[in-house]
């Protein structure tokens, strides 16, 4: 293993390079061109390094790897960075998915620079949420991504951009004072914030229902669960392209992480109780906004009320606590990840050409554009979850899962299934399908080489995680068993507890 | 071998889909047709070698899903069962693509065609040979997929863009309860490969799970929630819904996958997990049911439709019938022959009424036909070498046509299992054979004889097909002469229980294929009865006094109706299911989202909020400076805390 702090480098690496754009004078053609180069070498780079966290990892354990530790502030908090099973393809997405979303920026000419700073600290703030390891740091990290992503969507955005970032700063606020004053009671409890240490404390009963509430909160307004999913349609809608693939493959993923690093281990006995709880509202969100994006006349909207019902079945999988729902969890916030992120760039290859998301606008785009076509049908068939492509392996796994422990749940989880292949097919063949008859579609060209090679690495992940997802449910297979372990051991020591008590 | 078979055609449909440009439409279509060949060949040697020599295999490709106790592989079975299905896909799908390189020579993407067609087989080649659940969930949603790429193929057309995404969704109506079975599976047993299922089912039996808080039968209900996929795929009673619709695709593509094979995967799950449920008797009467009212019903439906595809879409929901009948009486052998020959000569049938279609310029409505037969004497031919074998025409004891072999066991048996159930699907099979006479013959008499009814102009330009698309017909009527007195001794005859070995497996209790050989000479004449008689029927009907099917129709106007809107299915299924899907669709968003989460939320909020800021301050700063403001707060608080904490000494 290597001795230098990898994590800290690739997370800090995007920032460094955004300083650099910083430096970047003038207005002109010549200095928005080395803004992007600069921009796209700085997270190419960072993706490259951060494949050696991958290359190094020893999926046999689960314990905190590439840790890198150092006394911050008076020695009450430390800076504290490292990966286990569940954090590290976080990471490796979060890299992966950066530069495609430069390249797909590519357009941008207004305010270019700051643009580029944006998203460069975004992510490096979205890489420590993965990495910290210290309750404060992941807390300055999970916070403070927000302002970019709200400044993306804030001036970057579509026509009621206003209205969208109010709504996100509304909800996000009041979940995150609640985990703030969660971390603090923690602190007062164990008197800590090192993220190790308190996985190894016993938080007392009494408290656990309290802080899980807390972190709920904050992670459910994340995830989104319903019924605090409302912001996403709208941020979705009023994002610019690459503002809506960092939200919907990464931002999204944050709550999940949350629930898996703090929720589960730490208050194991609120989990088991709230468990029912989490079962209900996942599946209101599978069937509630599957019907919803039936309905949907704007293509972000559809794909982002999906989004929705696909993290009901990460949520319902997580809490269904055992190897194949938590595995399947995961591996489908990471599909997610990949497929969301690729329908929203396949969104903006025609928004980019039409400047509308009205599914009514379109319709017959296989006629000049059987390319495209092909690429949005993959993700497509993603997304209603096909077995071969990524979608299936974390939908199936989460289901089977989740039908071990409560079989209403999968049954009416696996409604969500039928539904999926409606909107999406729907949607699918009022854009791409039929006759091509409408004047301002008679010149839409197909793909150009850019959008090749934005969109081209995804398909091949969607196919090859599909056929061969083993690389992710052997990383990702350690630490949960661990996890779940922990959590058994837990549950049972309190158990005991109670029984002792009893007499 | 095995692994050539099946990915030969998945090469053939990337380098079709791939490289079609520069192949061209004639390369992709002999490509792909070469392959298959290829991989047709090669079936009939593995059906050799797994049926007649008994070499069974087991391959394992590449690991897929791991996660705790599940461990699933991408890998190979190959047993008699599914080197039966090899060679009827294969062969199938190989003269489907030879006939479709003259069937499409006017399209202007047939590389895609031929890519899909390529990408459909290799799908159903998974799918039988698939050594577990899941990957038989792959191919079973590939073959999905495959169809409704190939329903939607002409994607200009709205009714074909319709029918596709039908399709599909109702077969996910059916892989909802085929998931759950898989589930159950999972739970039951701990793992989905077939072996370990099979081996250990008999220790379920009697033994019951909770589902959806009830206490029910492990074993029943995985098989019911398996035959909820069945039913699906295979266009059951209920679920036929999507596949007369599925008639919008191109001909070949009906002949293939809507007739020949995979329809068929119901009947070949249901025989495949005959060790589960053999152990089930109330699964095998719901199947019995389920097949033989879908036998009836389709049937009944197919008297008086007048799109030629129809009629023969029809028929094969009906024909799928039978074979479930078949397989609830527990007569495995008996179902799969009659898949197996019913692949010969529906194909047959469809391919021939493509040719038809092709000839009269693309008509398919079979009132605008009639008085062909001079201009197409080949195609005719042919035809009525489909039609003989579908209805059962034969000689006992000397010989007889395929379905003369097949269907007519499928009614002795059902008469042999000597249960009420059987009963019923005796009387109901006998009954749909009348009408499956009559539906054939109509269709006959209605396209070929009589006087044209089509225009001047298209009668003059009627022409017989050309060699391309004649040679599969021969060779497939051949096989709807032959499949049967060949094949039978083997699939249900006395070496029947060499030939299947350990791929059907049957209950000590069972012994329907040996008491199906001893029914009651009524019985056996009886579908010979029924044949000659829907012949009579369809005869007078139809050539001696043609003024009659209208008088009929006239005056049992509400029956007439009510068949040829086939029994109102989709009508109620729009009125009960799809609009009130996309009312409370609606609803949700608008008043759910809108109006209560929004209202009351967000909206709600910050209303009261700028209320509340604009009478106390006239705020200036935008909206990140407040959230900066309130970390900022959080943070420091924070800090206080800790300094507090260190000072206090608290822990």
């Amino acid at each position: 293993m290597s001795s230098w702090p990898i994590l800290s480098v690739v997370t800090f690496l995007p920032l460094l390079g955004a300083l650099f754009i910083f430096a970047i004078r003038g207005d002109d053609e010549i200095a928005r061109r080395n803004t992007r180069w600069v921009a796209m070498w700085t997270t190419l780079i960072t993706f490259v390094l951060s494949l050696l966290i991958w290359i190094n990892f020893d999926a046999g354990t689960a314990e905190f790897q590439f840790q890198d530790r150092s006394e911050w502030l008076g020695g009450k908090i430390t800076y504290h960075m490292g990966v286990d099973g569940i954090s590290m393809l976080f990471v490796i997405l979060t890299t992966f998915l950066m530069p495609a979303c430069i390249l797909a920026s590519w357009h941008i000419d207004v305010r270019v620079k700051e643009y580029m700073i944006a998203f460069l600290v975004l992510e490096t703030l979205m890489i420590g949420v993965f990495c910290a390891l210290d309750l404060v740091l992941f807390y300055l990290f999970f916070e403070g991504g927000l302002i970019p992503m709200f400044l993306i969507i804030g001036v970057w955005g579509g026509a009621r951009r206003v209205y969208a970032s109010f709504k996100f700063f509304l909800y996000t606020l009041l979940g995150s004072v609640l985990m703030l004053l969660a971390i603090m009671a923690m602190y007062i409890d164990a008197g800590t914030t090192h993220i190790p240490t308190l996985l190894a404390h016993k938080f007392p009963e009494g408290w656990q229902t309290w802080l899980f509430l807390a972190f709920f909160a904050s992670f459910a307004v994340k995830m989104p669960m319903w019924p605090v999913h409302t912001w996403l349609p709208d941020a979705h809608v009023e994002a610019p392209t690459a503002g809506s693939v960092i939200l919907a493959a990464i931002l999204l993923k944050m709550g999940g992480y949350g629930f898996l690093r703090f929720s589960l281990p730490m208050f194991p006995i609120a989990t088991d109780f709230f468990a029912p709880m989490i079962f209900a509202l996942s599946i209101i969100a599978i069937i509630y906004t599957s019907l919803v994006a039936l309905m949907q006349e704007d293509m972000k909207k559809l794909i982002a009320y999906s989004s929705v019902a696909h993290m009901g079945f990460v949520t319902m999988g997580i809490f269904a606590l055992n190897a194949q729902g938590i595995q399947g969890g995961i591996f489908q916030m990471l599909s997610h990840g990949i497929v969301s992120a690729a329908l929203f760039l396949c969104v903006g290859v025609v928004y980019d050409r039409i400047h509308t998301r009205e599914i009514a606008a379109y319709g017959g785009l296989v006629n000049r554009m059987p390319l495209y076509a092909f690429t949005f049908m993959i993700f497509t068939l993603a997304n209603v979850g096909l077995p071969g492509t990524s979608g299936f392996v974390g939908e199936f796994l989460a289901m089977v899962g989740v039908f071990k422990v409560n079989t209403w749940v999968a049954f009416l989880a696996a409604t969500g299934v039928i539904l999926s292949a409606g909107y999406a097919l729907w949607l699918y063949r009022r854009v791409v399908f039929g006759a091509l008859e409408k004047d301002s579609l008679k010149a839409i060209t197909d793909m150009t080489p850019r959008e090749v090679v934005v969109l081209g690495p995804l398909v091949v992940l969607t196919i090859l995680f599909g056929v061969y997802p083993a690389p992710i449910l052997d990383i990702t297979a350690a630490s949960v068993d661990n996890l779940i372990a922990d959590y058994e051991a837990a549950l049972a020591a309190f158990e005991a507890s109670k029984l002792a008590s009893a007499f | 071998m095995y692994s050539i078979i099946v990915f030969l055609p998945l090469l053939g449909c990337l380098i079709a889909g791939f490289f079609g440009r520069w192949i061209g439409a004639r390369g992709a279509g002999a490509l792909t047709s070469i392959f298959l060949c290829v991989s047709a060949v090669l079936s009939m040697a593995a059906l050799y070698f797994v049926g007649f020599e008994g070499q069974t295999e087991k391959i394992t490709v590449m690991r897929w899903v791991t996660s705790g106790a599940l461990d699933v592989h991408w890998a190979f079975r190959i047993d008699t069962l599914t080197a039966v299905m090899l060679v009827v896909v294969t062969f199938v799908s190989a003269l489907v693509h030879i006939y479709s390189i003259g069937y499409m020579s006017h399209d202007p993407h047939q590389p895609r065609f031929f890519a899909y067609l390529s990408f459909f087989t290799f799908a159903m080649l998974m799918l039988v040979t698939s050594d577990n659940f899941l990957q038989l969930f792959f191919g079973w949603e590939g073959v999905g997929v495959a169809s409704y790429l190939l329903i939607g193929f002409w994607y200009t057309r709205p009714s074909a863009c319709a029918a596709a995404i039908k399709a599909f969704i109702v077969n996910r109506i059916g892989d909802f309860g085929f998931a759950l079975g898989i589930f159950a599976i999972f739970m039951v047993f701990g793992t989905v490969d077939y072996d370990t299922v099979f081996t250990s089912a008999p220790d379920q039996v009697g033994q019951s799970f909770e589902f959806l808080g009830y206490q029910v039968d492990v074993l029943t209900t995985i098989c019911l929630l398996l035959f909820v996929g069945a039913m699906g795929k295979s266009a059951q009673f209920m679920l036929h819904t999507w596949l007369p619709d599925a008639m919008e695709g191109p001909t070949p593509v009906s002949a293939l996958i809507h007739a020949a094979t995979m329809v068929t995967a119901g009947v070949f799950l249901v025989a495949r997990c005959s060790p589960l449920f053999e152990l089930s008797s109330t699964a095998l009467w719901v199947v019995t049911f389920v097949g033989a009212t879908t036998a009836f019903f389709a049937a009944t439906v197919g008297l008086v439709q007048n799109d030629i595809k129809r009629v023969v879409a029809y028929s094969t929901c009906s024909q799928l019938g039978y074979m479930f009948a078949a397989l609830g009486v527990g007569a495995y052998g008996v179902a799969i022959f009659h898949l197996f020959t019913h692949a010969f000569f529906k194909a047959l049938l469809f391919l021939g009424s493509g040719s038809v279609i092709h000839a009269v310029s693309d008509e398919q409505d079979m009132r605008k036909m009639g008085g062909l037969y001079p201009h197409i004497k080949v195609t005719w031919a042919m035809m009525l070498i489909g039609t003989i074998a579908l209805t059962g025409v034969g000689i006992p004891g000397f010989f007889g046509t395929a379905g003369f072999h097949s269907k007519d066991a499928i009614i002795e048996a059902a008469y042999a299992a000597n249960s009420g159930i059987g009963t019923y699907a005796f009387w109901l099979t006998v009954i749909a054979a009348f009408m499956t006479s009559f539906y054939s013959w109509r269709l006959m008499f209605m396209t070929f004889h009589g006087k044209p009814r089509a225009s001047k102009e298209v009668m003059s330009h009627v022409h017989e097909s050309p060699q391309v698309m004649l040679v599969p017909l021969y060779l497939l009527a051949a096989g709807a002469l032959l499949a049967g007195v060949i094949f039978a001794p083997y699939f249900i005859g006395h070496d029947e229980s060499h030939f299947w070995s350990s791929s059907l497996f049957r209950a000590e209790s069972n012994h329907i294929v040996h008491d199906m050989h001893n029914v009651p000479l009524w019985v056996k004449g009886s579908a010979t009865v029924m044949m000659v008689s829907g012949f009579a029927l369809a005869w007078l009907m139809y050539i001696r006094n043609t003024e009659l099917p209208r008088k009929l129709a006239e005056q049992h106007a509400l029956a007439y109706r009510f068949l040829l809107n086939k029994w109102y299915f989709d009508e109620i299924y729009d009125f009960l299911l799809v609009n009130p899907a996309k009312w409370l669709g609606r609803f949700l968003w608008k008043k759910g989202d809108g109006w209560l989460i929004d209202g009351f939320g967000p909206d709600g909020v910050s209303a009261r909020v700028l209320d509340a800021t604009n009478r106390i301050v006239r705020l200036q700063t935008g909206y990140v400076y407040h959230y900066a403001f309130a970390m900022l707060i959080g943070v420091a608080a924070l800090v206080t805390l800790f300094m507090f904490g260190g000072f206090g000494g608290a822990h």
